[in-house]
């Protein structure tokens, strides 16, 4: 622990043109133009490594699991070396009372410094015992580690909108970090989130020492500024009324856009369509399925899968607004017509007065 | 229908009138600004019904297999964005109109807080819904049960323009959109917006099947230019004979 990225480098053997060379990656990573590299250096150079602890709650472990495939793999051996990774139950060598005190010693000797990263939703049922670690509950040890924190950020879809855990019914009370904790919480979601968005936003806070601009749903603007949709490259194929009809047509097999197959991408917000995944290779859509939306709040909700609209509440799965909306406007029609009998026959001495009214002048 | 009750039915309009000859008076009952608002509001409104419904669901017209060579899908969309503009500002000024238009178009008349309105209401549906009463009060505007269904329609365009707006959000770069950012996190995600911004247009196109049957329904049992007025602005109001006697 303690010292400056600079000093742990030169330590590990590193020259100072690997340092620059680190340095303009991660500047790179943190969305910074070349004139920003100084800025990176001159932090490196100076500030002290920011302890951080990687809080495990109810999660799949899929958002680690993304973060150590990241594509810039200096960035991420390197960040993941120089960061004082302090505790994270996935990696770390401690365990038990051991790996409890890092965790505690970190707190107390880096009050207001340190950042959190949270993976995983936080049960709030039953006094919260749906998840408990070392005798303490998800909630209780989220709230002692958020309470000094500089940063805290929820990593994928869980921690910043529940996820699956949090899916109708919601059975253990799954909440997002956001809803438990006081203080400004950047929200990376997906299921996993990008491996390079995660490395991104960490050099960001890394490297400026703040926040970056989020939206209205604290989520980096940077990567989750534009849908799916807007820069895929089946994009122009959705303009033309192009769309695949069935998975196995020659639609399908042109690369036509898969709108028609529940893509979720002109709903979902995130990079996929940019950065892409695993080192730049592919994303669903590229890959012939369409997007499942599992960066958006309540995706599971938002099913099925393949159907463009979600089905309506309270109708079974294969009734959506438009089995409904149908049925209503068939009865309306149904309705005037039945209506415009009965007026024929109800009020055939007010229709014959109006045509009398006619006679009047004859 | 035979001579006899033709000419029997003609005496009971004579009596209703108290013997009097029935006499009509021309109304200007719709200015021109409420009628170019209502015939903006139904070309609009049926685009938009038309190509929302094609953008939930396309119809295949691929008469080209590289997408660079049509464009149609983009121009549905189009055609759906332009005419929610015209919709928003044609919306817009007829709320105005609300405040300087003659007193059939005043806003109070949306809102059934007086008894007065109440009762018309009351009688409204008992006289054309049910039908259980013959002949009822006849307003010469709105009748006070549809300007009410009215206001619900004018909170059904709010909710489309609001859902609307916030999903055009995200690819437009004026400011108007943007004002209803803050819907997408209240309704779960685009998803959300999008769902109910689907549901909703079921309601228009219920509305517009009872609004274009009452009209007929009103023209055909008043016989007093319902139909015609949104057209020309007049309506016929039946001169009752105390006022005849009551002319100078």
């Amino acid at each position: 622990m303690g010292g400056t990225i600079w000093e742990s480098m030169q330590q590990k053997g590193y020259n100072r043109r690997e340092f620059l060379q680190f340095c303009t990656a991660a500047a790179a990573a943190a969305g910074l133009a070349k004139t920003g590299v100084a800025q990176v250096v001159s932090a490196f150079e100076k500030k002290e490594k920011p302890a951080v602890v990687w809080m495990h709650f109810q999660e799949c472990t899929c958002c680690s699991e993304s973060f150590i495939r990241s594509s810039h793999p200096i960035v991420a051996d390197a960040l993941l070396d120089v960061l004082s990774l302090n505790y994270t139950e996935t990696l770390m060598a401690a365990s038990g009372f051991q790996a409890e005190k890092s965790l505690s010693d970190t707190i107390a000797n880096n009050k207001g410094k340190y950042i959190v990263l949270v993976e995983g939703a936080v049960p709030t049922k039953d006094e919260g015992v749906y998840c408990m670690v070392g005798g303490k509950t998800a909630e209780q040890i989220l709230q002692s580690v958020a309470a000094d924190a500089a940063a805290i950020v929820a990593w994928g879809s869980c921690a910043s909108n529940g996820c699956v855990q949090a899916a109708k019914p919601n059975p253990t009370g799954a909440t997002p970090i956001y809803k438990l904790v006081n203080k400004p919480v950047i929200n990376v979601p997906g299921c996993p989130p990008i491996a390079d968005v995660m490395m991104g936003v960490v050099t960001h806070l890394l490297v400026l020492g703040q926040i970056p601009a989020l939206d209205s749903q604290g989520r980096p603007k940077e990567f989750y500024g534009r849908r799916v949709h807007d820069t895929c490259y089946r994009r122009p194929n959705y303009d033309a009324g192009l769309f695949v009809e069935a998975f196995d047509d020659e639609n399908a097999r042109k690369g036509y856009c898969l709108y028609k197959m529940g893509c979720k991408g002109p709903v979902t917000y995130n990079a996929c369509s940019v950065t892409r995944w695993n080192e730049g290779t592919s994303y669903p859509i590229q890959s012939g399925h369409g997007c499942i939306g599992c960066s958006e709040a309540g995706f599971w909700d938002n099913g099925p899968f393949y159907q463009h609209l979600a089905s309506f509440p309270g109708f079974g799965i294969e009734s959506t607004a438009d089995t409904i909306g149908t049925a209503v406007g068939v009865a309306t029609l149904a309705g005037v017509a039945a209506h415009a009998v009965v007026t024929n026959i109800r009020k055939r001495n007010v229709i014959a007065e109006v045509h009398a009214e006619d006679q009047k002048e004859k | 229908m035979t001579m006899s009750t033709q000419t029997t039915r003609v005496r009971d309009v004579f009596k209703l009138n108290g013997g009097a000859p029935v006499e009509y008076r021309r109304v200007y009952v719709w200015e021109l600004p409420v009628r170019a608002y209502h015939w903006i509001n139904a070309i609009a409104l049926t685009l938009l019904c038309v190509t929302g419904y094609m953008i939930g669901h396309p119809v295949r017209i691929a008469y080209a297999s590289e997408a660079y060579q049509q464009y149609w899908f983009g121009w549905v969309r189009f055609l759906h964005f332009a005419s929610a503009w015209v919709y928003v500002f044609n919306f817009l000024a007829r709320l105005y109109w609300g405040f300087v238009g003659n007193k059939y178009a005043k806003w109070t008349n949306f809102f059934p807080v007086t008894k007065k309105q109440q009762q018309e209401i009351v009688d409204v549906v008992k006289t054309d819904v049910l039908q259980v009463k013959m002949h009822g009060e006849i307003s010469t505007g709105h009748n006070s049960l549809a300007a009410f269904i009215y206001f619900l329609t004018f909170i059904a365009f709010c909710i489309q323009t609001i859902t609307g707006f916030a999903l055009y959000s995200s690819m437009s770069s004026s400011w108007v959109p943007k004002l209803f950012n803050w819907v997408v996190p209240l309704l779960g995600g685009d998803a959300g917006v999008r769902f109910w911004h689907h549901t909703f247009l079921w309601f228009f196109v219920t509305f517009v099947i009872v609004h274009i049957y009452l009209s007929f329904y009103h023209d055909y049992i008043e016989g007093r230019g319902t139909v015609s007025s949104i057209i020309g602005g007049w309506k016929f109001d039946r001169v009752r004979s105390d006022e005849e006697s009551n002319k100078p």
